[in-house]
């Protein structure tokens, strides 16, 4: 199926930069939840299990040519759709947030395969629709829409991090592709004008609720407090950290999502400074490799895909990271490769395929 | 594949801005990594050390549960548990010995609670719940020399009246699993409603917890609170229950077993509700110690069990209200007209007994009904047959929960020949049908639906939905939610013959051999009728004496009564293995009648 010239295209950075993204990934795990008791099979297991299901379909993502990816992007969206749909409906019905379609043992977020297929349908539409001279606000709306209806969807999960992604993936593939100088201006002043405008509309409540988001102090019991422990946690790390296994912050339960969106906390309690910087430095090095690798190839879907998986990867580093270390607004997102969870740990592993897939096939074009 | 090529300067130049930008925010990350880890990194390990930022749970009190007139029902009052912090204690055989004394305790209790192996170290463990002020006392006294230990002030249930209409209250206890997983907004280790209406109505009683950010010691000592948020409490619930009507009709129960409702027919409004035996719901208040839950639940009289809607018993002759609407509904009787009862009633070769053994003779409708004739409610029940008799019972509120507000409510069951095929594969027998006639075979009702029968033969036909509570009352007593009237149904049943029947069940009270004739009020026109549930099914047409069987076999009484005048009320009365015909049921149904019509005339 995979024929040898395609395998000597397979890049070795990105591969390398990875695996050692997932092989810390899972000695952090391993450290973060050992005193976890759960039921049954150890939390690093079962991430294997999905990292395992995720390389997979990361070669599988590989090795069919992504011109076919180009010709269902639209199908493959309207499923996903059906599926985020489902599982919202479904939550209603059964009462309390609901993200999850069972696959066997395991559970899986639809709104997670939603950014994939969000990417895809983006990149087919502005590689359908070209503008030489960059775009206009019109030619803006279709791509807003198509973005707009599954965030609102996946908002209403809830699962606002997903959601707010979602549109930064679609705000960064707009930049790439290149919006209007007047167009980007009209834009950025909207915004400006109408946001305290929807403020007056927001009731009591809901205020608050977006104000803990940038100031999680208002919620001392909940947000506040953990971001206190989250950095008390990093800075107790010090230079040179703790120690593997020797954090105790975080496996004391203080932090509640510890191993999902604070998993961060854990390595810099237990690996300091060089570790946080080494972790980090891998982040920069594969984003870099998107933005100047992934996106050479004379195919404009191939590029806008990369930018958009790029894209992906980027905000979530940059919303957890910077959340964890007490600058960002807490919202809830894994951390690709090192936080536990099946849905992302796939989706994540998707992406790097479809980079590795756009990457090898830039020159037969 | 098709793709286009595309024009140079696309899309592919630029993005060395995006990198640009890129480094710059993890140059940021950095910056903020160097700061938190190598400039603040001293300060904030000495923080970490013994988890110096703790979160101090502060539970909110329950919303009070009150009686029509405000009467607290339900209280909450602060208790004090003295906790220890596994993390904050050196010697934990030293501190096991000292608080012993204290606290009343043997050492190897108090070190086997604080060395759990699976709790988190910084978790703090109840040694003893709700301690007295002397023990507080000493405590308080001995603080500086018992590291780790500290007291935590947690409100708990207090219940005045013991164990008063304990099944309606019901009570709560620490959330498990499945509810934590079924609830959103609770913690391990959060007390939650499980039973009556601290149940239902758990999201209005519940209060907001509230908490406190601490700086601690190394010793586990509060040094500075850094944030506070104060608990708020809960609503308070206003239920449609009288205190004094239903500390009367528990009184009336006495020791013996089963229930006594009583309800206003004008609304459904359920005035006393009273299951027996009962528990006390202040074993549950601190959680409940295992060896007393265990007692409760292997107790012989089962006092966990709300008789009033969990209980399914034959109706018995009470019954026969539900027939005889049938009979003259569909007009397979005429109340002119008698029928002749000579004490046995024969289906082919079969002979069913009236419970008059020298029979009443020619009998027209409304003494039957006085009487309670078996034989002419034989004939009923055979004329209309089967389905037409358990559709009647099934427009009555039969076999289905009323729907009132507590959980675990029965439906009961009103057999139908499709329903004898399914569960026994076999056909229908018109004997069963004669049976079910007068109340017995396979015939299910719960004390609550034979209230709703009574209570809209007194209305005019409406059946409501039984209401047990009026409303809720914010802090600042500000009414929150307010519980209305609500019709569930209506008696298929014609002005005319609804008369009639009336005045049968005026007659059971005030007439010569009327069954229930002890219920009599002088001045007062009370209604009603006796049942007699069967335990043993009647062997050889054989009825014995009450007393002289034993007490499990002897039969249910029932009495179910209303009086309709300007102080309406219904009651229903089940003695369980109170006897035959209602005997035991009617002068405790009287009693709460004029008990009610002295309460009702005192409020002027």
């Amino acid at each position: 199926m995979i024929d040898r010239r395609l395998w000597e295209q397979l890049d070795g950075r990105l591969v390398v930069l990875t695996v050692a993204l997932i092989v810390i990934g899972i000695v952090n795990l391993f450290s973060a939840t050992i005193n976890m008791g759960g039921d049954g099979m150890p939390f690093y297991a079962r991430q294997l299990i999905w990292l395992s299901i995720g390389g997979v379909l990361c070669l599988m993502v590989f090795a069919v040519d992504y011109g076919y990816y180009k010709e269902f992007a639209y199908l493959f969206y309207l499923l996903v759709l059906v599926a985020v749909l489902f599982v919202l409906v479904y939550g209603l019905v059964a009462g309390g947030g609901q993200r999850w379609i069972r696959v066997g043992f395991f559970f899986f977020q639809p709104s997670e395969l939603m950014k994939i297929a969000l990417i895809l349908v983006l990149a087919r539409y502005f590689a359908d629709h070209e503008q030489s001279d960059g775009y206009r606000l019109r030619d803006l709306i279709i791509p807003t829409l198509i973005t707009v209806v599954p965030a609102l969807l996946i908002m209403r999960q809830p699962d606002l991090g997903t959601a707010m992604v979602m549109v930064f993936i679609l705000c960064s593939i707009i930049l790439f592709v290149r919006i209007r100088l007047m167009s980007l201006l009209i834009v950025c002043l909207t915004i400006l004008l109408t946001t305290p405008v929807l403020w007056l509309f927001l009731k009591g409540y809901q205020r608050t609720r977006i104000l803990t988001l940038f100031k999680p102090s208002l919620d001392p019991l909940g947000a506040g407090y953990h971001i206190i422990q989250s950095k008390i946690a990093i800075g107790s790390g010090g230079f040179l950290g703790k120690g593997y296994l020797q954090g105790t912050q975080c496996k004391l339960h203080f932090l509640p999502e510890h191993h999902t969106d604070f998993i961060f906390a854990v390595l810099g309690e237990e690996w300091g400074f060089v570790g946080c910087c080494v972790v980090l430095a891998l982040y920069l090095a594969l984003i870099l490799w998107g933005l100047t690798r992934g996106v050479r190839t004379q195919d404009r879907f191939g590029a806008i895909v990369a930018c958009g998986v790029t894209a992906m990867l980027f905000w979530h580093v940059v919303i957890n990271v910077g959340m964890v270390l007490g600058i960002m607004p807490v919202v809830g997102l894994p951390l690709p490769f090192l936080s536990y969870g099946g849905s992302a740990a796939v989706v994540s592993l998707i992406g790097i395929g479809l980079l590795l897939n756009i990457w090898a096939r830039r020159s037969i074009f | 594949m098709h793709i286009r090529r595309v024009a140079s300067g696309d899309v592919r130049s630029g993005h060395q801005y995006f990198a640009l930008a890129v480094i710059c925010v993890f140059l940021i990350f950095f910056i903020r990594l160097l700061y938190l880890q190598v400039i603040k990194g001293q300060e904030l390990r000495s923080l970490s050390e013994n988890n110096r930022i703790r979160l101090i749970k502060i539970t909110a009190p329950r919303g009070m549960i009150m009686d029509r007139k405000g009467r607290v029902l339900v209280d909450s009052r602060p208790s004090f548990n003295v906790v220890v912090t596994p993390e904050d204690v050196d010697d934990v055989t030293s501190l096991s010995q000292k608080l012993a004394r204290l606290l009343h305790l043997t050492p190897d209790e108090i070190a086997a609670k604080i060395e759990q192996p699976d709790a988190p170290p910084f978790q703090p463990i109840a040694v003893k719940k709700d301690i007295s002020w002397g023990e507080l006392s000493a405590l308080k006294a001995r603080r500086l020399d018992l590291p780790g230990v500290e007291i935590q002030i947690v409100p708990i249930r207090v219940y005045p009246y013991g164990t008063l209409a304990a099944h309606v209250l019901g009570y709560g206890g620490e959330i498990n699993k499945e509810e934590l997983k079924e609830r959103t907004g609770y913690q391990m280790g959060d007390w939650v409603g499980k039973y009556g209406v601290e149940l239902t109505w758990e999201k209005q009683l519940r209060g907001s917890d509230g908490g406190r950010q601490v700086e601690v010691d190394a010793g586990g000592k509060e040094v500075r609170v850094l944030k506070e948020v104060q608990p708020v409490q809960g609503r308070n619930l206003f239920l449609t229950i009288d205190l004094e009507l239903q500390r009367y009709a528990e009184e009336l129960l006495g020791k013996q077993s089963g229930a006594i409702i009583a309800m206003d027919p004008l609304t459904g409004e359920i005035l006393a509700f009273c299951s027996s035996p009962a528990f006390p719901p202040t074993l549950f208040a601190k959680g409940i110690a295992p060896p007393d839950w265990e007692k409760l639940v292997a107790h012989p009289l089962h006092p966990l069990q709300n008789r009033g809607i969990q209980g399914m018993y034959p109706p018995g002759s009470v019954f026969k209200i539900v027939t005889a609407t049938a009979g003259l509904g569909e007009k397979v009787i005429n109340p002119e007209i008698p029928i002749n009862c000579t004490g046995i009633y024969y289906l082919g070769k079969k002979g069913y007994m009236c419970w008059r053994s020298g029979g009443h003779g020619k009998i027209k409708f409304h003494r039957a009904v006085v009487e309670s004739c078996d034989v002419y409610f034989y004939t009923v029940g055979a004329r209309l047959g089967i389905e037409r008799l358990s559709r009647y019972a099934r427009d009555c509120g039969f076999g289905r929960p009323t729907g009132i507000d507590l959980a675990g409510e029965k439906g009961g069951l009103v057999p139908t020949e499709a329903w004898k095929r399914e569960r026994f594969g076999g056909a229908w027998f018109a004997g069963e049908t004669v049976n079910i006639a007068i109340g017995q075979g396979y015939l299910l009702v719960t004390p609550l639906q034979l209230l709703n029968l009574i209570s809209a033969v007194a209305n005019g036909g409406i059946l409501h939905k039984p209401l047990i509570a009026q409303r809720v009352e914010d802090l600042d007593n500000k009414v929150v939610e307010n519980y209305h009237i609500q019709e569930i149904g209506r008696l298929p049943v014609s002005p005319e013959n609804l008369a009639l029947l009336r005045m049968g069940l005026v007659g059971v009270t005030q007439e010569e051999g009327g069954t229930g004739r002890g219920a009599h009020i002088e001045g007062i026109e009370v209604a009603g009728k006796t049942g007699t549930a069967q335990v043993v099914r009647i062997k050889d047409g054989l009825r014995q004496r009450a007393e002289n069987m034993r007490y499990e076999f002897r039969d249910h009484a029932w009495f179910v009564a209303y009086v309709a005048a300007d102080t309406p009320l219904a009651v229903v009365v089940l003695v369980e293995h109170g006897g035959h015909g209602g005997a035991a049921a009617v002068p405790l149904a009287r009693e709460l009648i004029k008990k009610y019509l002295v309460l009702r005339r005192g409020e002027g």
